[in-house]
């Protein structure tokens, strides 16, 4: 500890530790998001109460099954750094990494789900 | 080792002791809408699992999700989107440096509340004139 100088035993432990990526990271799924939601509410909320028959052949077309794809994907890794910032305010020591390990777990779980249905109707 | 004994010192005032902002509840609505809209979410990944599956399971996914009860936590969460959205709008457009002070910040914390309404009822339109 002794040869260690204040700097040295100061860097890393700063609040920020990754510096702005998990900020950058927020800023281009929600202006890709921005972009894609009129998008995907359009397309998905006029199928709900649709024939079975009519949302398959739909969801099966390119454009629905893009956008719903990438609406699915964009969200969920948004979805993934958000809860991250609220965990990391409210929860902590080893109950906050469980936490966030959880989350980005469930996140990746939805997201291939949802990737999956989408990919089911199309091909 | 600095910070091993913090003492008892007193701590700078918190949420409890201000009263409520629109700079501050905007702000909270961000988040509270943001992950409260997880649900809504895993019911449109649920919606599209059971239409990729087959007729039944659409049919009872299909059946939850147009129910009364249905359309109004999907109308909810269609508020909640507009919500999140337009305040994340905001918090790109603070990003450029732009309508940092307090008056400004009030105005834009009004435009998302009363603007995720008009843009929800804008957007119930919408779907109702094309489904």
């Amino acid at each position: 500890m002794a040869y260690l100088t204040d700097r040295k035993r100061a860097e890393g432990l700063g609040s920020a530790k990754e510096g702005t990526h998990h900020h950058w990271l927020m800023m281009v799924s929600s202006a890709s998001l921005a972009v894609l939601t009129p998008f995907f509410l359009f397309t998905f909320a006029p199928m709900l109460g649709k024939p079975h028959a009519d949302v398959v052949a739909y969801f099966g077309q390119p454009f629905p099954a893009i956008i719903t794809a990438l609406m699915i994907a964009a969200t969920f890794m948004h979805f993934k750094n958000g809860v991250q910032a609220l965990i990391e305010d409210y929860v902590h020591g080893v109950a906050r990494k469980i936490a966030i390990i959880g989350t980005i777990c469930l996140s990746y779980v939805a997201a291939a789900t949802g990737l999956f249905a989408i990919a089911r109707m199309a091909l | 080792m600095p910070d091993v004994n913090r003492g008892n010192r007193p701590l700078s005032p918190h949420l409890t002791i201000y009263r409520p902002q629109i700079t501050s509840i905007s702000s909270i609505l961000t988040r509270i809408t943001g992950n409260a809209l997880l649900l809504s979410a895993l019911l449109v990944v649920w919606w599209l699992l059971a239409a990729a599956t087959s007729p039944s399971a659409f049919a009872l996914a299909d059946g939850i999700l147009t129910s009364i009860f249905g359309k109004l936590v999907l109308v909810l969460s269609l508020w909640g989107l507009c919500y999140h959205l337009l305040a994340g709008l905001r918090h790109l457009y603070w990003d450029t440096g732009g309508s940092m002070e307090i008056v400004w910040a009030e105005k834009l914390g009004w435009a998302c509340v009363i603007g995720s309404v008009m843009l929800t009822a804008i957007c119930v339109a919408i779907i109702w004139e094309i489904a």
